[in-house]
């Protein structure tokens, strides 16, 4: 039987770890949507150095291992000098490479508005950017949701490479509980809820979302 | 930076071999979860009763956790309970068991998209249900899967270098044991490792756009 004692005993570190989990989520979150955003355009605008660039980082980093990126902030930028704490070197690097992932979502909504409505919007006198805000990116903002719903679970488990870093999140935590107790099954299926309690409800939302999407078709 | 003392042969081949490793693990993970992926799928696309709303909620509770636990699990947790794995067959069971999950949801939407009348006609013309399956739904939902599965693939040959927690000499342990023997070999040493990790998963990916192409 699992024994809760262990969860109760060690509930604030369990407490803690879950809330930097959240914070490392949440700011890699809007950080790599931010910079996804911005690739995105890059990727899908006219100009072509612009252009090359977006391709060249979505490209290039969706092909290497997150926790690879996470080392370059952790090990790399020590070794030129700059010294990051483990939770801000993890967050950059899940940043890094989550933009990735989203500047391909967002440009594939973009591009799955149909033509036409730009081509109405434009002879309807708006100009580029107003027929950008008002026509097409409501419209793509709607297919986009659920693919960053995906993104967005697959941030809080990417979350746990920060536990490799010391990065003081659920798994650094467990590893911890871990070690103090010389217990591990116990102490990783409290994880687990952990984990789940952020994950299901998301991965509900986002069932939920595609199908309400699919019926609007 | 040393670019050439991180790059010495010896350091190559110490690289080569943990990549080596690398694409043994990966590949032992991908036959094995696309073949449990494939039964898994089948079931929860067959909808019998109960079996399907089983494999539902276990494929969901795995599909939601990191893989990380799941390593930590087939690693540290597995001997607790009396089952006592090596690295290397702790990596490829967590692996297996997480990417089973992930492809078995790609080959039941798979399934899923192949038209009804496919199966109306089939057993129409006198085919049994699972003749049907085999020879009708499974083949052309295989078709339309090939995209999403080898995405998937390529996500598990980068996931492979989690198992660097567990000191598996694959790669990313490899790229940190040289790492460790002097600080001015970390940044050649992981632009290499990235470019190695690079040029597999970008060939895949290439392959997995030409197959889109020939199916759309």
């Amino acid at each position: 039987m699992i024994d809760f004692s262990i969860l109760f005993d060690h509930w604030d570190m369990y407490l803690e770890g879950f809330w930097n989990t959240v914070q490392a989520s949440l700011l890699a979150l809007v950080g790599s949507f931010v910079l996804g955003t911005l690739f995105a355009i890059f990727r899908i605008s006219p100009i072509r150095p612009l252009n090359w660039i977006g391709t060249a980082y979505v490209e290039f980093v969706r092909n290497i291992p997150l926790i690879l990126v996470v080392f370059l902030f952790f090990v790399g930028l020590p070794a030129m000098g700059i010294l990051l704490a483990p939770f801000v070197a993890g967050t950059l690097g899940l940043t890094v490479y989550t933009a990735a992932f989203i500047a391909e979502t967002i440009r594939a909504g973009i591009l799955a508005v149909p033509k036409g409505q730009m081509e109405a919007a434009r002879s309807s006198g708006l100009t580029y950017g107003q027929a950008m805000r008002y026509i097409i990116l409501p419209q793509a903002i709607k297919v986009v949701i659920p693919p960053m719903g995906n993104q967005f679970i697959n941030l809080v488990k990417n979350s746990s490479v920060l536990g490799v870093i010391a990065g003081l999140d659920l798994m650094y935590f467990g590893d911890l509980i871990s070690a103090d107790t010389f217990v591990t099954f116990d102490v990783y299926i409290f994880v687990a809820i952990f984990y789940l309690i952020l994950t299901l409800p998301l991965s509900m939302l986002v069932s939920y979302w595609e199908r309400r999407l699919a019926g609007s078709r | 930076m040393d670019f050439i003392g991180a790059y010495a042969p010896s350091h190559l081949t110490f690289l080569l071999e943990g990549f080596w490793l690398t694409l043994q693990v990966a590949f032992l993970a991908i036959v094995f979860s696309f073949a449990i992926a494939i039964v898994v799928g089948v079931l929860r696309y067959a909808n019998i009763p109960g079996v399907s709303q089983a494999l539902a909620t276990v494929v969901e509770l795995i599909r939601n956790l990191p893989l990380l636990l799941i390593i930590f699990f087939t690693y540290f947790a597995l001997p607790e309970v009396g089952i006592k794995l090596d690295k290397f067959y702790a990596a490829v069971l967590a692996l297996v068991i997480f990417e089973a999950a992930m492809l078995s949801e790609i080959v039941r939407s798979g399934l899923k998209s192949v038209e009804k009348g496919q199966i109306e006609a089939a057993r129409s013309s006198g085919l049994t249900y699972v003749q049907t399956l085999w020879h009708i739904i499974l083949p052309q939902a295989l078709r339309r899967m090939v995209p999403p599965i080898v995405s998937q693939f390529i996500s598990l040959l980068k996931d492979t270098s989690l198992a660097v927690v567990i000191a598996l000499p694959e790669l990313m342990n490899h790229a940190q044991i040289i790492n460790g023997r002097n600080v001015n070999y970390v940044i050649p040493t992981f632009l290499l490792v990235a470019v190695m990790y690079f040029v597999v998963n970008y060939a895949l990916s290439i392959v997995s756009k030409r197959l889109e192409n020939k199916h759309a």
